[in-house]
């Protein structure tokens, strides 16, 4: 494990925590989620569960393989204390539309987005981006490089997602924690500029 | 680099959830968000009291203060279980929570100042 996580009777926040802050990084089914998370939390991830109505989710899966039958879906969170008063919470959300209980309750209070996105599976990134939008939840991409595989052009991207001018893209790779954290701040950087505009 | 996804979600244990919750759905969910913060409130007298599920919730939250989506991911139970236990629990006087973001007091221009000065720092 590493060494960076905290373990055992560690795993307590600390007492001056005021303000617990959420942002999402969501995405299709074995885009890289839980590894994004994984890369920047300072817990080891943990995985919590909400009951679905409907049966056969897909339960992600890093090594992209096979999907199971469950009636459960996984959420796939990690912490980050940032000082002493305020602790920054990443969940890791499933994209599909069947998912939308989920979601109620993960958009809730949510700062922003991440949308991690595969340029090989474009796709299924569709029905992610349909949710985040419906929510008005506001979003950045981040192009999750996959080992071999060209990002892209940046337009031909922004086309194919139907994104707005000022959406940042972000290439990171989820396995390195300087380039997911830099994937992290770009967003939080565009929500500020998107609420100071708000604010005029 | 644990890979949670890997492992195999756990069941919740011998009995079905709505047995831990004796039949309840969640009454009041709105109260508890994902990342609303919970704490074992100090007095804890009748403690032995309580059903285990519950006993082990405020073990679980003696050492400080975690979120309700940890205390799901750590006793393995779905956040709707885990949300009528706290219920029941906050009713009794055994747990203390802090609401997410006192937003009467903080700006989301102020919280996301102090996300990215914190991410600086930690990552720069």
């Amino acid at each position: 494990m590493d060494s960076r996580h905290v373990s055992g009777d560690a795993r307590h926040l600390h007492d001056k925590v005021q303000i617990a802050a959420k942002i999402l990084v969501v995405g299709h089914f074995a885009v890289g989620k839980t590894t994004f998370i994984g890369t920047l939390s300072e817990i080891p991830p943990l995985r919590t569960e909400e009951t679905m109505t409907q049966a056969a989710a897909d339960v992600d899966d890093l090594k992209g393989v096979k999907g199971k039958t469950t009636t459960t879906v996984a959420m796939d969170f990690g912490r980050l204390t940032l000082n002493d008063r305020l602790v920054l919470y990443l969940f890791g959300t499933p994209g599909q539309q069947r998912f939308v209980q989920v979601w109620e309750d993960m958009t809730r209070g949510a700062l922003g987005a991440l949308v991690l996105v595969d340029p090989q599976r474009l796709k299924e990134s569709f029905a992610v981006m349909d949710l985040v939008e419906k929510y008005g939840i506001p979003y950045a991409i981040a192009v999750n490089h996959f080992d071999g595989n060209q990002a892209r052009a940046e337009s031909e991207l922004r086309e194919a997602l139907d994104l707005l001018p000022e959406t940042p893209i972000i290439t990171c790779d989820a396995r390195d924690e300087k380039s997911s954290a830099k994937a992290l701040v770009s967003l939080v950087r565009y929500l500020q500029s998107r609420t100071r505009q708000e604010q005029r | 680099m644990t890979a949670p996804d890997e492992q195999e979600p756990e069941s919740v244990g011998l009995v079905r959830p709505y047995v831990i919750t004796n039949g309840r759905e969640i009454a009041d969910g709105d109260r508890f968000e994902l990342v609303t913060l919970i704490t074992a409130a100090p007095d804890q007298q009748q403690k032995s009291r309580l059903d285990p599920e519950k006993r082990s919730l405020v073990e679980l939250c003696e050492g400080g203060y975690l979120s309700v989506a940890e205390i799901a991911g750590h006793m393995r139970l779905p956040i709707g279980v885990v949300k009528v236990l706290l219920s029941d629990l906050a009713e009794g006087g055994h747990i203390l929570t802090r609401a997410p973001v006192p937003a009467a007091q903080l700006t989301d221009i102020q919280v996301l100042q102090e996300v990215l000065d914190g991410l600086q720092a930690r990552f720069g």
